[in-house]
Order: structure tokens, then sequence, then C-alpha cells
């Protein structure tokens, strides 16, 4: 294959990796954003979503797609209770102090990843993918589910846009990011907020592993790296800014897939770790954030 | 109406309100005078439930305030302007009306009439409320405490920093609003200002009371402050 073909191949892998990645992103920059909460467990909610969905669709039967349909729903939504029982039960008993919220999610990663563990087994299990269709370039064949993840996560991340831009839910969110107690004295109840915010960010999270699970399998072991990739993300597009994050998302998905197909995904890590660190050398805001006063 | 009876109140461990009650009664203006760090801010915001109250009881018409949720408290039309005016100042002039409205379910009426009292918002609601001049955000600090359509309101040195004409506007605003019968708490720092337009003036010092007087006696005899604030 020439090289112009291969580019386009590690193209549309990188744009798969850069959608799955913006979405879960999204959510860990939302959480910190507005609650100031560094959530740890951020890649466990991720893996959760996944291992949910196996649940859902080998209990669905049927045409794959009835159970990915099904996944698609339940998925964030069990994912996101988990998250708002948590927050309930754990972080507002920390008063979400930044430090103690970030030993605390740590203990969370370990629950969830050792409850997973003594259920759901050790083993990787695949979900069917709801169609197989292939589309056939004049190089390659290419999935068309693979477009379909990129094409969700855009919808998904407009939803999120006009969620928080457009409607009454959106603004009180961004003015508790604001300022928590002047919301407060306006009578926004932080605490609902902050559980919904919470249990939004790990839904987030457990939808972009329901749409990744047919391309890698579930795995108790599988939240490391969208936590890591996640965290690079947030960094390098700023903390708390959505704006930057899809873009350093982006940037990082592309780079990932590209340099993952021509060379190793280890360099490809490399240099997004390598990214990182120069950013916070001299841009430590990252690329969109605001300079705090 | 509002009614504080020896409240105490605190940041963690450290007690600030060593118990203080003060009355005010709708179309009153209680303005509390003292020095800096003697708990006026704290009384406000002890009011409003945003530090706990942990002994004495906040009333507004009988019901105790310090026994329910700090955001179910806007609800019973109190109106909050802090000091240092905390917009939300990402967000539009629009939207933080918007969050005074939705406190209490007030729609475009009231909105129009807070426009009305002042005009300049109204040719700034697209525009973020942190690039406002000084006297506007104030004007939006007021203005998105009267979306709630407040009985009681509390104001936290509104006219810090402000222009002459910016001072007598606000000072409008607050006589005008006496004059629809809301009950006003005010903390001001200039004395003049205060004494213009206060109907009785409250001495805190070191988080406790000292007395209170008719504004129209301090009037009468300047060196009745300078004796209270011990200047």
């Amino acid at each position: 294959m020439d090289f112009g073909p291969y580019l386009f191949l590690a193209s549309l892998e990188g744009a798969v990796t850069a959608a799955v990645l913006a979405l879960t992103a999204v959510g860990l920059s939302l959480v910190f954003g507005v609650m100031r909460v560094v959530n740890v467990a951020h890649g466990e909610f991720f893996m959760l979503g996944a291992v949910v969905a196996w649940w859902v669709a080998s209990y669905a039967g049927g045409h794959p797609a009835i159970g990915f349909a099904l996944a698609l729903l339940i998925a964030p939504i069990v994912t996101g209770a988990v998250a708002a029982v948590a927050d309930f039960l754990v972080l507002k008993r920390l008063d979400y102090d930044p430090e103690r919220t970030i030993v605390a999610t740590i203990g969370l990663l370990y629950i969830i990843q050792q409850t997973v563990l003594m259920t759901y087994g050790p083993e990787a299990r695949p979900v069917e993918a709801p169609f197989n269709v292939r589309i056939y370039f004049p190089w390659f064949g290419y999935s068309t589910y693979k477009f379909f993840v990129i094409g969700a996560a855009v919808a998904i991340l407009l939803g999120v846009w006009l969620l928080m831009t457009r409607t009454r839910f959106g603004l009180v969110m961004r003015a508790t990011q604001l300022d928590r107690e002047t919301a407060l004295a306006f009578a926004i109840p932080v605490d609902r907020v902050y559980a919904l915010v919470f249990g939004l960010g790990a839904a987030l999270a457990a939808l972009a592993a329901v749409l990744i699970v047919p391309i890698q399998q579930a795995h108790y072991l599988m939240g490391g790296d969208p936590l890591l990739l996640s965290f690079i993300v947030v960094i390098i597009g700023g903390l708390g800014s959505l704006a930057g994050t899809i873009v350093a998302a982006v940037l990082v998905g592309m780079s990932d897939g590209i340099i993952s197909v021509f060379f190793s995904p280890t360099l490809a890590k490399i240099i997004a770790t390598l990214l990182v660190a120069l950013v916070l050398v001299f841009r430590p805001q990252g690329l969109f954030g605001k300079r705090a006063l | 109406m509002l009614k504080l009876r020896d409240i105490q109140a605190g940041y963690g461990e450290a007690t600030v309100l060593h118990g203080i009650s003060l009355e005010v009664a709708a179309g009153e203006i209680l303005c509390l005078l003292g020095r800096n760090g003697a708990g006026k801010t704290t009384t406000m915001k002890a009011i409003m439930g945003l530090i706990p109250v942990t002994a004495g009881a906040v009333l507004l018409d009988g019901e105790n305030l310090a026994q329910i949720a700090a955001h179910e408290i806007p609800k019973r039309a109190i109106g909050y302007i802090p000091q240092g005016r905390r917009l939300f100042a990402e967000l539009t002039v629009a939207e933080n009306l918007e969050i005074g409205l939705m406190v209490r379910g007030h729609g475009s009426a009231t909105r129009e009439k807070v426009l009305d009292m002042f005009p300049r918002l109204r040719e700034r609601l697209r525009q973020r409320a942190g690039t406002l001049s000084g006297g506007e955000q104030q004007m939006l600090a007021t203005a998105r405490a009267l979306c709630i359509e407040p009985r009681v309101l509390l104001l936290d040195e509104p006219t810090e920093g402000l222009q002459p004409s910016m001072i007598a506007l606000i000072r409008d605003v607050i006589v005008y609003l006496r004059e629809q019968g809301v009950a006003i708490l005010l903390v001001e720092q200039r004395v003049d200002a205060v004494l213009s337009i206060a109907d009785r003036v409250a001495f805190i010092e070191n988080g406790r009371n000292r007395d209170t007087v008719d504004a129209a006696a301090l009037r009468a005899d300047h060196s009745l402050v300078a004796r209270y604030l011990g200047v």
C-alpha cells in the first residue's frame, strides 16, 4: 500500500480514537470544571460502562443491534447512578476538599475495579457490533461501524454543548462552576447539581465505552489508558475548558492513531506525555485555559 | 419581618458572631455600622445560610431560617447583594438576571420592571458580566437580587468604589424599595451615606451588638457616631 492510503487509514483510526477520547475527557473536564474534583476513578466509570454494555447485550439476545441499542441507553444510566451515589456517600462528606477527594477517588477506583473482577471475572469479552457492513475503498476495506462511532461521538458532544449553553440546567451548572456560594444565595441546590454533574461525567465515560466495546472488548483493567489519556487531554486543553478539551482530544487522538499505525502505540504515548510536560512548563493553564488570578 | 435572635456563627472553629440580635421591619432601612472585622458581612452570610448558625434563630415571619437548607432561603423572597458584587463573571447580563428570576419562578414581567430601573443593562444584555464597568456591575448585582421580587433585601457595601452619580442611583433604588415595603438591611462604611437614608442604625463590635439608635438622633448629634465607632 502506498503512503497516501496508509496515512488515510491511520487518520481514520486516529479519528475513532479521538472521538472516544473526546467523550471520555469531556466527562472528566466537566467534573473538574464544575466541582473542582480530580476524579481518578474516571477510567473505572469507562470500564463499568463497557462491562454493563456486555451484560446488557448478552442478556438481550436477538439481533446484536437490539442489545447494543439497549446498552447505549442502560450503561450510561447505571454508571451515572453509581457515580451519583458515590458523590453523595463519599465526596459530599469530604466537603469536596480538593486533596481528600483525590485520595477518595483512588479508593473508588479500586472498589469498582475489584468488584468487577469478583463478579464479571478476569476475561475480556466482546460485544457484537450492531451492524457489520464494510465499506471498500480502492486500497482497503473499512468497518462502517467505526464511522458510526465517530458520528455518534460528534452527536453526543453536540448534545452536551446544547445542554450547557441552551438549557436551564446548563446555566445552573455554569453558575455553580463560577461561584458556588453565590449560586447557593440564589437558590441553586449545589449538592444536587454536584451529584448530577458527577453522574453526567461518569455517564459520558460510559457512553464512550459502549461505543468502543465492539472494537475493543470489555475487561476489568481497561480503564487505565482512557484515564491517562483523558488527563493528558484535559491538561493540554486547559482545565475546565470544554472547547479546549475537545480540540486537545482531536489533537492527541489523531496523533495517537497515526503514530500507532506508522510506528508503535508506545511511542504515541511517549509523545503525548512529553507534550503534557511541555504544556505544563510553557503554558501551565493549558492551550485554552484562562490563567488563574 | 426579619428578626435575628442572639445568633452565633463563624467559620470552622472560629466563632465570629457571639450573639447578634437585630430586627428589620417592612419598609424600613436598618444599617449595620462597625469597624472592619466586626461581623457585618458574617451576619449577612449567616442570614443567607452560607455559614452555619450554631446558636440562636434567624426568624422571617416566625420561620427559623437557620433550620432550613441554604438554597431554600432565597425562595423565601430574600435578595442578597454580596460585597464585591460576586456576579457570575463569565455569564452574560441576561443570564445573570435569569439566575435571579429562576429563584422564585418569575418571568418577563419582573425582568422588564427591573430593566426599566436600570436601562443601561438593557443595552448590555448579551455582554459578559465581567466586562461591565464597576458601576454597571453594581447595577447588575442589584438587578439580579431584585429579580427575586424580594421582601427582604441584604446589601453589603453597595456603593464601595463607585462614582458619585452611581452612588446616587443606588441610593434612589434603595429608597424606592423602602417605599415598596421591602425590609432592607444595609452594610455601609461611609457614615454620611448611612445617615442620609437609614431609619435606624445598629452598631456592631467584635461580633456583638451595641446600641441600636434612630438615625434621626445621629443626624442631630454627630458626636454620637464618633463615640460608637470610637473614631
